[in-house]
């Protein structure tokens, strides 16, 4: 595949900028004239932004095909240039860009248009009006800072984009700054998540100055420009401890976006946000950033194969780990959340591997089905929040509420918490529906687009890393066992609360595009159908060497393989993690259905509120306190952190250096000095001389006292006086 | 004479022609004074782009000089020399930019003595601008000296409750370390027979040891006035007492006076001395940035804080400068500017609150977001610029300083890397200040009724933010400036370095 300039390009390439100029003058336009438009006027003036950004992507992957998938970098700004440095900001058209481009901007309008019903409804901004206009700005910003993400041809231009969704994630989990734990609650989420990710760009920034070092003197005509392709060309040449470096340090950059180990504690505070910020954000596009950023670098992935290992031990270990915590949690976001996070590290192993296919197939079926699900637990929330509307409202109601209700108070009624809900799927029919096609694509029941996807990088894992296929195997029976439980928990059995009884669907505007997401979520894992593999060779245009290291075996396999192998889908592991996922919701549906219906017999205060907690002991307590990463990380750094600065700032800097070493030692020494000046020797010494001239001494004796007043000028005097006689005594003696 | 209303001599002293008027003026109008120090700093900024319109990006050397004879001592010839190049150009600018940006803050902020106040703060901007054009060492040091003088009336006189400590302690504090910059000239002019800069930059020749001196000498002067840590300890005090337009300027200008005495005087006079003491400096810089960083974090005054963040920051440009690169010493000089620009404004922005509330502790604050939004958007832009966020003005700064730092062959990689983490702690301390001011419910009762910014606070701050863009967006007019100046200094210590065992 070759490169070529835009200007000798046809097709649509020259018209990339505007995936980031679109969503850019939709915000602009929301500030200026946001104030005079309605709430309305404002969502869709900011859907149409994002709308127009993904009918762009739609222009470039037409013009893909028609240039049979050979990509394009589109030159638009000098950036930086210093010497050996040159840094464009030029965008890449190619099939992995604009793959990304299409589920940015696709998945991204989707829940714009939700967005307009759901920051509507939602009771808890009232009394703030700028926040509609706010929330769609921050949105767009959001919009454009991905596109620069994933358009741009050169790792900083990337990292731009980068920091720009970090920043947009900041801005957008804090979104109810004065909401949350003590009002700060929803503020402190924000600032961690951005904390968090400022170490994984520490990462990300090592990476790239040890690029310059040892790349530039290789460059072509000694200039470096950081992009894709002569990075991908010099670093065969380059020494493979460095590319190991390199490759580790962007690592530590993928753990912090993408949520794995040990830098993933910010994503479920990250729920703090609106629902649809999860949506879109926290789930479909943003966190996915750490496995495009590895797939864009599989030139230099492919030279180690112990950072590759690495990659995949982490994201391996991460998909286990955050998949046990799913299983315990009560919010119905926080168990996506930590599903989100567990994901995640399936396509963080997958191109770690080398599945770099797979990997970015698995990111696509996921912004579909983890979109979909995070929007549906929104209308969830919304229909528990209108039912608990409607109980405050009603003091017959209100009464009954108090009476039984468990948790008491409705004042602190968590709308969230799924041990409130129950029997949904009566109440919210549209939702459930929905609902159902999210969890089975997320639990890999086939034929729904979690299951090809999830098969793949089973099937890769393997024959790449069996280390890997296990634990991966393992996180993929947790994670159908709590899909199961939370779709039970939510929908099934009786309303366990006064507002789940109550609860209602929402407008059509909200669950439209669910109804979309739900049809994307069912029919999306087409794009790889087995013999087909349009996804496959799809990407391959861009990213060769991972048909050649990962699918050569596959692709052979497919043809002359044993029994097993059909089509390029290894009927083994497909049966295999079938088997454990229907095994895992028949386990959940005995549990939560059979198990809770006993437990009933219980007397109401011994009752447990989660038939697990009973059966596991202690190893429950600890996944529903997430194992203790963030009261270990409060320990170990934050803790320390503020001690040593404290420490720093009012003990050394201020009582040592400031107070005691200047005040007392330097300036009290001198008004020491001064005080013998005046006193011991002029008053002792020389009065004691000269007795006689006692009069006129004195007076003398008063100017020289006068040293210690504190008046500048009396300093300023001395030292201009010292001054002088230096420069005499230089310039006599030198003449 | 012509040289009086040549452009940089113009530029420099013009302000003084304010100066006069305001003389002339009866101290009860208010107004008139500032207005008459406004305009003639708008006119000083508009001279001082007529100077910018003539100034030859191509050309590495000195430009629009002006050069005579001033006095004799015995054989050596004292030169008044004033001239530009990619060095100093930029700053030139941002002098004439802050000024009047300062002068419009205290329009309200300042109601006491205004007569004097602008008096002392025209009189300030000649020796800034003469600090920055002077090519002869003797003249440079007049004009440093010189702007001791009103730093310190304005903070011993407009300052908070202990000022007068505050103003001793910086006038003190920065004469100490100019007694040893002066030795050194004087035995420069001695030894090699001229005060001027470039003639003694293409005499060279002096031997190593004495070199080392020399750069300490001037290193002691400069040091100080960075800050460099453990230096430092004069700063808290005089921007926590100095009134807002005095840390402005102090932050914005006057310690960019010491990295610019580095950058002009260190490297091209000093260049063994510099590449043997670059480990040192580097060592300082790097220490400098995680302190600076870590002792913010612990403030409670949100002023002392920004305060302490400038040591981190300056440290930057330090770490910057000794990478003796191309890289290292352009992203030095641009991240001069960048902190001028949101330092400064930061400064501003605490002023207002100020003026506001009279307090400065960050726990009497919280949810301003929501009563003064206008406040809260602006703030927060200057924010994520000085925590160096990427398409904002402070990370083409930094990145490009680690960057030079990290693939210097004077310095090892390691300062670079640990400086990195500075990256980090200025989300850390950044980030809580925005909380603390802004974020939150409104708890307490004294800022629900709080007015958001004025027009005129708003125009103050505007100006700032378009740089903070524009240089974060496309800083390639700025790197043009400054480039060829660059290439050459670097060309002048790659030989001395060349030269070395």
């Amino acid at each position: 595949m070759l490169l070529s300039e835009a200007t000798n390009a046809g097709g649509n390439f020259s018209l990339v900028p505007l995936v980031v100029f679109f969503p850019l003058i939709g915000l602009l336009l929301n500030i200026i004239f946001g104030g005079r438009l309605g709430e309305k006027a404002i969502g869709w003036l900011a859907s149409l932004a994002s709308g127009l950004a993904f009918g762009v992507a739609v222009l470039l992957g037409i013009s893909l095909i028609g240039s049979h998938g050979a990509g394009v970098t589109v030159p638009f700004l000098d950036w930086i240039t210093i010497g050996s440095l040159h840094l464009q900001w030029a965008f890449r058209v190619d099939t992995l860009s604009v793959t990304m481009m299409l589920v940015v901007g696709g998945v991204g309008t989707l829940i714009h248009i939700y967005a307009i019903g759901y920051m509507h409804e939602d009771v808890r901004h009232n009394g703030d009006p700028g926040r509609y206009r706010r929330f769609f700005v921050f949105f767009n910003l959001f919009i454009a800072a991905m596109m620069v993400l994933v358009s741009a041809d050169n790792y900083l231009m990337l990292f731009v984009g980068w920091e720009g969704v970090g920043l947009c994630s900041y801005l957008l989990i804090g979104f109810w700054y004065d909401k949350g734990k003590d009002g700060i609650g929803n503020a402190i989420a924000g600032k961690k998540a951005f904390i968090t990710n400022r170490i994984g760009d520490f990462g990300f920034l090592v990476a790239s100055f040890l690029m310059f070092k040892f790349f530039q003197p290789l460059a072509e005509g000694g200039v470096f420009s950081f992009d894709f392709d002569s990075v991908a060309a010099i670093a065969p040449k380059v020494a493979s401890p460095v590319i190991l470096a390199i490759t580790l340090f962007m690592l530590l950059g993928v753990a912090g976006k993408s949520a794995q180990l040990p830098l993933f504690v910010w994503l479920p505070d990250a729920m703090a946000g609106p629902t649809p910020v999860s949506a879109l954000i926290h789930a479909a596009t943003m966190v996915t950033a750490g496995v495009y950023l590895v797939a864009r670098s599989f030139a230099i992935y492919s030279l180690v194969p112990a950072a590759q290992n690495w990659v995949a031990i982490v994201g391996g270990v991460t998909a286990l780990f955050a998949a046990t915590i799913a299983v315990a949690q009560f919010d119905i976001k926080k168990v996506l959340a930590y599903s989100t996070i567990s994901q995640l590290g399936f396509m963080v192993a997958a191109v770690g591997m080398g599945a770099f296919v797979a990997g970015m197939f698995h990111l696509v079926t996921h912004a579909f089905f983890k979109a979909l699900l995070f929007l549906s637990a929104g209308s969830v929330i919304q229909g528990m929040e209108h039912g608990h509307h409607a109980v405050e409202h009603d003091p017959l109601l209100r009464r009954k509420m108090k009476q039984n209700e468990r948790l008491g108070s409705t004042h602190h009624f968590d709308p969230q918490d799924m041990r409130n809900m129950g029997g949904l799927r009566h109440r919210m029919k549209t939702t459930y529906w929905v609902y159902l096609a999210g969890a089975l694509a997320l639990a890999g029941i086939v034929p729904w687009a979690g299951f090809w996807s999830k098969d793949e990088i089973l099937a890769e894992a393997l024959h790449l890393n069996p280390a890997v296929y296990w634990l991966l195997t393992i996180a993929a029976f947790f994670t159908a066992f709590y899909m199961g439980r939370q779709v039970i928990m939510v929908f099934f059995g009786e309303p366990r609360s006064e507002p789940a009884a109550q609860a209602h669907e929402n407008p059509p505007i909200m669950t439209v595009p669910l109804v979309i997401l739900a049809l994307l979520s069912t029919f999306g894992g087409f794009l790889n159908l087995p013999f087909i593999h349009t996804f496959t060779h799809w990407i391959e245009y861009t990213i060769h060497p991972a048909a050649e290291a990962a699918e050569a075996g596959a692709e052979a396999a497919a043809h002359a393989g044993p029994w097993y192998m059909w089509g390029g889908l290894n009927l083994i592991v497909a049966g295999l993690s079938t088997l454990l996922a229907l095994i895992a919701i028949a386990l959940a549906w005995m549990i939560y259905t059979r198990r809770v219906e006993a437990l009933k017999s219980l007397p109401a205060a011994r009752r447990p509120d989660d038939p697990l907690r009973s059966m596991l002991g202690p190893v429950f307590t600890g996944m529903e306190h997430k194992w203790w990463v963030d009261e270990l990380y409060e320990f170990l750094i934050i803790k320390p952190y503020v001690a040593i600065s404290r420490f720093l700032a009012e003990v050394i800097d201020w009582k040592f250096w400031h107070d005691f070493f200047h005040d007392t030692i330097i300036a009290g020494g001198y008004r020491g000095l001064a005080w013998i000046f005046a006193n011991p020797i002029d008053l002792g010494v020389i009065d004691g001389i000269a007795n006689g001239l006692a009069e006129g001494v004195r007076g003398l004796a008063a100017q020289a006292r006068r040293i210690q007043t504190g008046f500048v000028r009396n300093y300023a005097l001395s030292v201009f006086v010292g001054v002088v006689l230096i420069i005499s005594y230089l310039v006599f003696q030198l003449r | 004479m012509n040289f009086v209303i040549y452009p940089l001599t113009l530029t420099t002293f013009f302000p003084l022609l304010g100066v006069l008027i305001i003389l002339f003026l009866k101290a009860e109008h208010k107004n008139a004074i500032r207005w008459v120090a406004l305009l003639t700093s708008l006119v000083t900024f508009g001279i001082s782009i007529a100077v910018l319109a003539q100034f030859d990006t191509a050309n590495p050397d000195l430009q629009l000089v002006a050069r005579a004879p001033w006095f004799q001592i015995a054989n050596w010839t004292v030169h008044f020399y004033m001239a530009v190049d990619g060095l100093s150009i930029l700053l030139v600018m941002l002098t004439t930019f802050l000024t009047p940006i300062s002068i419009l803050s205290t329009w309200t902020a300042v109601e006491d003595r205004v007569k004097e106040f602008m008096i002392f703060f025209l009189l300030l901007e000649v020796g800034m601008l003469g600090v920055f054009v002077a090519q002869d060492l003797f003249l440079f040091y007049v004009f440093w000296e010189f702007t001791l003088v009103p730093m310190y009336f304005l903070i011993g006189i407009w300052g908070g409750q202990r000022r007068m400590y505050a103003a001793i302690k910086f006038f003190l504090y920065t004469m100490a370390g100019s007694i040893l910059m002066l030795l050194a000239i004087l035995w420069l002019g001695i030894y090699q027979g001229t005060f001027t800069v470039p003639d003694l930059i293409a005499k060279g020749g002096i031997p190593d040891a004495v070199q080392m001196v020399l750069f300490i000498a001037f290193a002691a002067a400069f040091a100080i006035k960075v800050p460099m840590w453990p230096l430092h300890s004069w700063l808290p005090d005089a921007h926590v007492e100095a009134p807002t337009a005095g840390s402005v300027i102090l932050a914005g200008v006057l310690l960019k006076m010491g990295t610019y005495g580095f950058l002009r005087f260190n490297l091209p006079l000093f260049p063994e001395a510099a590449v043997k003491a670059a480990p040192w400096m580097a060592l300082l810089a790097t220490i400098g940035i995680i302190y600076g960083a870590a002792v913010s974090y612990a403030q409670k005054d949100v002023k002392k804080l920004v305060a302490y963040s400038s040591v981190s920051h300056l440290g930057f440009v330090m770490l910057g400068l000794f990478a003796l690169n191309p890289q290292g010493i352009a992203g030095g000089i641009l991240q001069m500017v960048n902190h001028g620009l949101s330092t400064g404004a930061l400064f501003l922005i605490v002023g207002m609150i100020y003026e506001r509330r009279h307090t400065r502790d960050m726990n009497a604050f919280g949810g301003l977001w929501k009563i003064m939004p206008i406040y809260g958007v602006l703030t927060l832009i200057v924010t994520l610029s000085s925590m160096g966020l990427p398409g904002l003005n402070g990370f083409v700064g930094e990145f490009t300083i680690l960057l030079g730092a990290f693939g210097s062959e004077h310095i090892s990689p390691w300062f670079a890397g640990i400086s990195a983490a500075g990256v980090i702690m200025a989300a850390v301390y950044m980030l809580y200040m925005f909380q603390k001011l802004f974020l939150g419910p409104v708890d307490k009762e004294e800022n629900q009724a709080l007015k958001d910014l004025n027009w005129r606070e708003i125009v103050t701050l505007i100006p700032l933010l378009v740089f903070i863009f524009w240089i974060g967006l496309y800083p390639k007019p700025f790197f043009t400036l400054m480039a060829p100046s660059v290439d050459k200094l670097v060309t002048i210590i790659q030989a001395a370095a060349a030269g070395l065992p």
